[in-house]
């Protein structure tokens, strides 16, 4: 694949990277910073958060850094005041669709979705907040997921699948009732396939998935996912 | 015209990239709804360096009302075979399949049938009427998913996976089916090449206006005396289809608005009767294409409780996996839910009007993307109801402020 | 009453369904209050004795979120004798514990009327008076128009520092990497 290296202008800045790279990587390189959620370096990106997406001069539609390949002469656009707008929408619906409550959350402090919305300085959220009532599992041994936490970025669905292979976590429904279950949407403690590795915990962006009385600070490690997928090119 | 002539004319007669140019000298537009130019997706596919290559016809029709694909498969499933394997030769795949809902049982039973009969004929399979061209085609089924009649998320059906749409880049024609190259055509694009290889480009051309050639499959619905499937040519205005074709509006009533492109479409007035039926005009005046529904209303509707009845529809067809469409789209029904029950105020408008571009803007697919037309076009022509709706609170069409709401005090 | 220096600011505090944090945080801003006092004065807070709400006020902190129909009258009230309203905390601004109720099915109802709004209940000598639950918490903005943000469980003393002292002085405060849930 490292056979044409791709030119491109991220921000104004020249950016040198090869075939196959995407917005995100190349941006990386050269030091600017696209805010993410659902995007984790080591698992297929997503693309379904939209908190990074960017402008791409030529066409009027916006590209997810995350999982845009970059092109060759493409002029890139991070941080614009539309985009800004849309990145604060985003952590909006995000916190009115389910129970976000900072303070009785245990990923307090320790959560990327507080850490952008102080970012951004989503102060107030003008839609009216949802209550939802989604389940939560406790039955296995130590992981527990409280659904009411969850926004849904996969990251857990694609550790287990693409990472550790076995595919335990999955969605339910779809729209506004997606959920993350189990096996055939059984309790964990059912759920056979279930290794309990605990990469769902590692890489949860909330408080979503944990580890039951350990210390979060311990528990969310989302580089893990990276370090295993280099180790493994080693092993190659 | 006998039948599949066209393909023994293109497999004898001419060689892929010359009916890659006639499609593209035809103008023939994608008939799924978006529009893009046939011709340059073949070449797109044909160009791609990767093999195999697959070939996909979009039979999933998830608008409701909306019957023109359906009724192409139960009445003429062979113009569909044959219109794929006539791209199938032109992009080189070997492989192809038909998307169909489940829901269509007729339509399935035809198409295999269809497809029996053309593997009898050595139409289909090795070898096809002698030549070294091999063609397999086989039905896939959709299990009813609105969303699923995304390009992008019939891949992932057929693959065995979520229905749900990828982001794009990578298109399809680089990286669909199994990261190959593949095409996907709606059955109603497909069922016009053989058409065009028979009568040639410059004969489809003249049909309809210079950048919308050909006819298209509308469904038209709703409060007019003859509703039904009809295919006009493009370019003809929406009274003519309204009026003319669908008798106008019966009982006495008056014409109030035309819902053009399924639930995502949009809500075109009175003083819009005129524009031409193509997707440049659509698009400007904020309806689209769709698959090919119209839906006229009449006075007795309320744009108010049609705008916030097709954003229930698209609530519960999202996929769930983009934050805008999953998230946003639910609050937008909150919004209505207040304003049709008495507790609106000017500031909602603002908030939806703000939302809906959010939504339209940062979605992953054409859902999300075109959910809020029928919001964003009420509100552009109809803002006066929804003023009367926030202000008086009273609806003109006594449709709203029926039943309670949720959080009325017990 | 103590003697009214008209170059001073009135401002008032209010305190509806919250746990008093955030008022425990206004009281960390320690000795910067003294800086404070010098500009402002308080007409109307829990910290204060005041009995009505006073008018004319330049800037009322509210603290906590509407659970109950007393408070729903007492917030037009503020906002209807306020200029500028502050939403003080993660309760004012999201409903925060308060509003973890309101993700009870409505089925659970009962339980709430038999707890709070039943009359003959284990609390016989309960006085009748109570005002009535609402049946959803609300944030202060879903009611009356809020002008400033304050998030935070309990906010940060800095936070309400740099708030108070950047809307005294005529400016908007910066929302950007200042807030702070939870």
């Amino acid at each position: 694949m490292n056979t044409h290296p791709m030119k491109l202008k991220i921000d104004g800045v020249d950016v040198e990277c090869s075939e196959g790279s995407t917005i995100l990587t190349a941006a990386k390189t050269v030091g600017i910073n696209i805010p993410t959620l659902c995007y984790l370096e080591g698992l297929t990106p997503y693309g379904g958060c939209r908190l990074c997406l960017v402008e791409v001069s030529g066409t009027n539609k916006l590209f997810p850094a995350c999982a845009t390949p970059v092109a060759s002469g493409m002029e890139v656009t991070t941080q614009s005041p539309k985009l800004h707008e849309y990145r604060k929408m985003v952590l909006q619906t995000l916190l009115a669709e389910r129970t976000h409550i900072c303070s009785v959350c245990i990923a307090n402090d320790h959560c990327e979705l507080q850490t952008q919305t102080n970012q951004y300085g989503v102060d107030h959220v003008f839609y009216e907040r949802n209550w939802s009532c989604n389940e939560i599992d406790s039955t296995h041994d130590f992981l527990v997921i409280d659904r009411n936490r969850c926004i849904l970025c996969t990251r857990c669905v694609r550790a287990c699948d693409e990472i550790e292979g076995v595919h335990t976590l999955d969605l339910k429904f779809h729209g506004k009732n997606t959920d993350v279950i189990m096996d055939q949407d059984e309790l964990w403690s059912k759920a056979c396939s279930c290794t309990s590795c605990r990469k769902c915990a590692k890489v949860c962006p909330v408080g979503a998935i944990y580890v039951e009385g350990e210390n979060i600070e311990y528990t969310k490690d989302p580089q893990v996912i990276a370090f295993i997928v280099e180790r493994r090119k080693c092993l190659k | 015209m006998g039948g599949y002539s066209a393909l023994v004319r293109a497999l004898s007669d001419m060689t892929p990239q010359g009916i890659i140019n006639e499609i593209l000298s035809s103008g023939l537009r994608g008939r799924g709804g978006a529009g893009f130019l046939t011709g340059q997706k073949w070449r797109l596919v044909a160009r791609a360096n990767n093999t195999p290559k697959y070939i996909v016809a979009n039979l999933d029709e998830g608008d409701p009302g909306v019957y023109a694909n359906r009724s192409l498969a139960e009445a003429d499933p062979h113009a569909i075979i044959e219109g794929l394997l006539i791209a199938a030769y032109a992009i080189g795949a070997e492989k192809g399949y038909i998307y169909i809902r489940k829901e269509y049982p007729l339509a399935i039973q035809t198409l295999q049938k269809a497809i029996a009969q053309a593997k009898a004929m050595t139409l289909l399979g090795n070898d096809i009427l002698e030549t070294h061209f091999n063609f397999n085609l086989e039905l896939r089924f959709g299990a009813g998913a609105f969303v699923a009649g995304e390009e992008t998320a019939i891949l992932s059906s057929i693959e065995g996976r979520r229905a749900m749409p990828r982001p794009r880049p990578p298109y399809p024609a680089n990286s669909g089916l199994w990261q190959k190259p593949t095409l996907i055509q709606n059955v109603e694009t497909l069922a016009n090449i053989p058409l065009i290889i028979q009568n040639s480009a410059v004969w489809f051309a003249k049909i309809g206006t210079p950048k919308c050639t050909g006819t298209k499959c509308f469904s038209l619905t709703g409060k007019v005396k003859n509703p039904g499937l009809i295919e006009i040519p493009m370019g003809i205005t929406l009274r003519e289809i309204v009026f003319d074709i669908g008798g106008g509006v019966p009982a006495g009533k008056e014409f109030k608005a035309a819902l053009i492109g399924g639930p995502s479409g949009g809500c075109l007035p009175e003083q819009l009767l005129e524009i031409p039926i193509d997707y440049d005009y659509l698009t400007k005046v904020g309806a689209i294409m769709g698959s090919g529904g119209i839906v006229v209303l009449d006075t007795d509707s309320c744009m108010v409780d049609t705008a916030r009845y097709f954003t229930e529809f698209c609530v519960d067809e999202s996929c769930g996996r983009c934050t805008p469409c999953r998230a946003g789209l639910p609050r937008l029904l909150e919004i209505f839910q207040k304003i049709t029950h008495g507790k609106g105020e000017p500031n909602d408008l603002i908030i939806l009007e703000k939302s809906c571009f959010f939504i339209r803007d940062a979605s992953l697919c054409g859902l999300g993307q075109t959910a809020p037309n029928p919001i964003l076009t009420t509100l552009r022509y109809f803002k006066d109801e929804y003023m009367h709706h926030i202000k008086n609170k009273k609806c003109k069409a006594d449709v709203c402020f029926k039943t309670p709401t949720k959080d009325e005090p017990k | 009453m103590p003697q009214m220096n008209p170059k001073k600011l009135r401002v008032a505090t209010v305190w509806l369904s919250g746990c008093s944090g955030c008022h425990m945080s206004f009281l960390d801003q320690d000795e910067q209050l003294l800086e404070l006092a010098k500009q402002i004065t308080l007409v109307y807070s829990p910290l204060i004795d005041a009995k009505e709400f006073p008018p004319d006020v330049a800037l009322t902190l509210i603290e906590g979120a509407v659970a109950n129909e007393e408070q729903k009258e007492m917030l037009k009230t503020v906002r209807a004798k306020t200029i500028t309203l502050v939403s003080l905390g993660d309760c004012a601004v999201t409903g925060n514990v308060v509003a973890l109720r309101n993700r009870w099915p409505q089925s659970d109802q009962a339980i709430i009327d038999r707890a709070y709004n039943d009359p003959t209940n284990l609390h016989p000598q309960t006085p009748q008076q109570v005002p009535k639950l609402l049946s959803q918490v609300q944030p202060l903005h879903e009611i009356v128009k809020v002008d400033h943000y304050i998030p935070g469980c309990p906010p940060n003393a800095k936070l309400i520092n740099y708030v108070l002292t950047e809307l005294i002085a005529g400016r908007i405060p910066l929302r950007e990497e200042h807030a702070k849930y939870g």
